[in-house]
C-alpha cells in the first residue's frame, strides 16, 4: 500500500515487536500437518468410494468423475448445513479445505450466513466472498495455461 | 464536591455510586468459570431471536433491564444511558435505544468502551449533570464474526492468539450518592486512555496490538494519582488474553527496575473462560466480556469485600477490516476505571 498510511517505528516499538513474537505461542505445526494429511486423506478415500461406485455400475473411470465430483460437493454442503464442516476443517485445516468438499463448505457457508439480509444483496450479492478469488485466480491461471499451450501445441 | 482533576487525562470522584449491576450471557460464556455469577444465561447463541445482531441487541436490553429491576428503578428515572458495542454504526445500542426512549450517548471504542462509559457516567455525575446513568456495553460471537471475520459455518483454523468475541452484555446503574454508606460501591476515579500504536498488524493477535494502550493507561493512572499497583487488590485488563497479561508485565518490568505487576494483573478475558477445557485460545474479547465480568463477578466481589480496591482497564483495537486490508496497523486504546468498596 502507499507510503502514506506506513508509520514509522521506534527503536522501543521495534523491540517490543521481537520481544512480542519471541512470546507469543507457536502453531502446532508439525501436529497440524500430520491431521491435515490424515483428514485430506479421508476425504480423499471417501472420493475414491463414491467413484468405484459409479464404475461398478458401468461407467469408466473418466466418467465417473463428473457424477463423483457432485456427490462429493453435495456431502460437503451437507456437513456443512449440518454445522457440522467447519470442525472438519479445525482440525483437518487445508486438509479439509482443499478437497471439493471445501469448496463447497465456502460455498454454502456464505449462502447460509447472508440469508437474513436477502436474497438479492444478501446471499446474491455475497456468495462469493470467500470462493471469489479462489475462482478469478483460478479462471486467470487457466486462461494464461491454455494460452501457452495452444501457443506450444497448436491445439486450442 | 465535584470532578478533582488530576490530569488530562485523570479525574476523581466522590460521589459517584454503583447501585447495581448485571450481567447475561450466552451459553458458551455460561459453561465458563464465572458461571454462577451471571444473572442470566441464555441456552442458545440466538435465544430464539431472528439473527445475531437482534440477539445481541436483547443482550443488552436484558442486561439495562435488570440492572434497573435489581433496585427496583425503573426507565423513566434514567436521566441518560451510556454505551457502545462493536458493530457498524452502534447498531446493538442504538437500536436498543430505540425501545427505552431515555438520552443516549453512543460510544465507539470497540471492546474499551465499558471502562469508557463507566468513565464518562461518573465525570458527568459528579460534574453535576445527570443523577443517574445506565453504563452498559455487549457482544455478539456470530455477529462480531460475521463482521470481522468469515461466516459462521466455514470451516478454518484459527491461530493460538486468536479471541474469541463473547456473547455477553452488562450494565451498570450509577447514581448521585450524597455521602457514601458502609457497603456502597464507587467509581472512584478514571483516567482516559490516549491511542497507542506500535505497529501491530496482525487482526488475529490482539493482544500484542493491545498491550502496549493497556500499559500506557495504567502508568498514567498510577502516575497521576500518586499510587502504586498494590494500591489495587487487582488490576482487571479487559481482553488482553494470556499472551497480553504477560506483555503488560513484561513492559512493567522493562519500564523499571522493581517494577512487578505479575500478582496484581488479571484480565477479564482470561478469566471469562476456562482457557484449556473451551478452545477459545488467547481468551474472551469484546465489548461484552469487560461489561459481563465486572458486572457479574467483579462488582460481586466488592460487594462481598472479596475485593476492596479494583482498576479495570477494558481494552479496545480500533481497526475496522477496510484498514487491515490497507495495510495499516492497528491503532489501539485502554480506558481505566478505579472501583472501591466503601467500609
Amino acid at each position: 500500500m502507499g507510503k502514506e498510511g506506513a508509520r514509522q517505528l521506534t527503536q522501543e516499538m521495534q523491540d517490543y515487536q521481537t520481544m512480542a513474537n519471541q512470546m507469543r505461542p507457536k502453531k502446532p505445526l508439525l501436529k497440524n500437518a500430520v491431521t491435515a494429511f490424515f483428514v485430506g486423506g479421508i476425504i480423499c478415500e471417501v472420493g475414491q468410494g463414491v467413484q468405484w461406485f459409479f464404475m461398478q455400475h458401468g461407467m469408466t473411470a473418466k466418467e465417473a468423475t463428473s457424477p463423483t465430483t457432485v456427490v462429493m460437493i453435495g456431502v460437503g454442503a451437507l456437513l456443512t448445513g449440518l454445522g457440522w464442516y467447519d470442525r472438519v476443517v479445525k482440525r483437518g485445516g487445508m486438509g479439509g479445505s482443499l478437497p471439493i468438499t471445501g469448496f463447497s463448505n465456502a460455498m454454502v457457508a456464505p449462502a447460509m450466513e447472508y440469508r437474513p439480509e436477502g436474497l438479492i444483496l444478501g446471499v446474491g450479492a455475497k456468495l462469493f466472498t470467500v470462493a471469489g478469488p479462489v475462482l478469478t485466480y483460478g479462471l486467470a491461471a487457466a486462461f494464461v495455461v491454455g494460452l501457452v499451450r495452444y501457443l506450444i501445441t497448436g491445439v486450442a | 464536591m465535584g470532578v478533582h482533576r488530576r490530569s488530562a487525562a485523570s479525574y476523581t470522584f466522590d460521589h459517584v455510586g454503583i447501585r447495581s449491576a448485571a450481567a447475561v450471557v450466552g451459553p458458551k460464556e455460561g459453561h465458563g468459570p464465572l458461571a454462577s455469577y451471571f444473572d442470566r444465561i441464555w441456552t442458545s447463541e440466538l435465544n430464539n431471536h431472528v439473527s445475531s445482531e437482534v440477539a445481541e441487541r436483547a443482550l443488552l436490553t436484558e442486561a439495562q433491564s435488570l440492572a434497573l429491576d435489581k433496585v427496583g428503578e425503573n426507565w423513566a428515572h434514567v436521566d441518560w444511558v451510556v454505551g457502545g458495542d462493536l458493530l457498524d454504526q452502534l447498531i446493538a445500542t442504538d437500536f436498543a435505544a430505540r425501545e427505552h426512549q431515555r438520552p443516549l450517548i453512543g460510544m465507539f471504542a470497540a471492546c474499551a468502551v465499558f471502562a469508557e462509559s463507566l468513565g464518562l457516567g461518573a465525570l458527568a455525575i459528579e460534574g453535576g449533570g445527570p443523577k443517574m446513568v445506565l453504563a452498559g456495553a455487549c457482544s455478539h460471537h456470530l455477529s462480531a464474526e460475521r463482521q470481522f471475520r468469515y461466516p459462521i459455518e466455514l470451516g478454518y483454523q484459527r491461530t493460538p492468539t486468536a479471541g474469541w468475541t463473547s456473547t455477553a452484555a452488562g450494565a451498570c446503574l450509577l447514581s448521585y450518592l450524597d455521602a457514601m454508606n458502609s457497603g456502597d460501591v464507587a467509581i472512584e476515579a478514571a483516567t482516559f486512555g490516549r491511542v497507542v500504536d506500535w505497529g501491530s498488524k496482525n487482526p488475529n493477535d490482539m493482544s500484542t496490538a493491545m498491550a502496549p494502550a493497556a500499559f500506557d493507561t495504567i502508568k498514567q493512572h498510577l502516575d497521576d494519582l500518586g499510587r502504586d499497583i498494590t494500591y489495587y487488590d487487582q488490576v482487571y485488563t479487559g481482553d488482553l488474553g494470556v499472551l497480553g497479561v504477560k506483555l503488560v508485565d513484561a513492559l512493567a518490568q522493562k519500564e523499571k527496575e522493581g517494577f512487578n505487576w505479575s500478582e496484581r494483573l488479571n484480565d477479564c478475558g482470561r478469566s471469562l473462560y476456562d482457557i484449556d477445557k473451551q478452545d477459545v485460545h488467547n481468551g474472551g474479547s469484546g465489548p461484552g466480556c469487560s461489561a459481563s465480568v465486572f458486572s457479574g463477578f467483579l462488582y460481586r466481589q466488592l460487594q462481598t469485600q472479596q475485593f476492596q480496591r479494583i482498576l479495570l482497564v477494558s481494552t479496545g483495537a480500533l481497526f475496522s477490516p477496510t484498514s487491515y486490508q490497507q495495510g495499516e496497523s492497528i491503532p489501539c486504546i485502554a480506558h481505566a476505571v478505579a472501583i472501591v468498596r466503601h467500609n
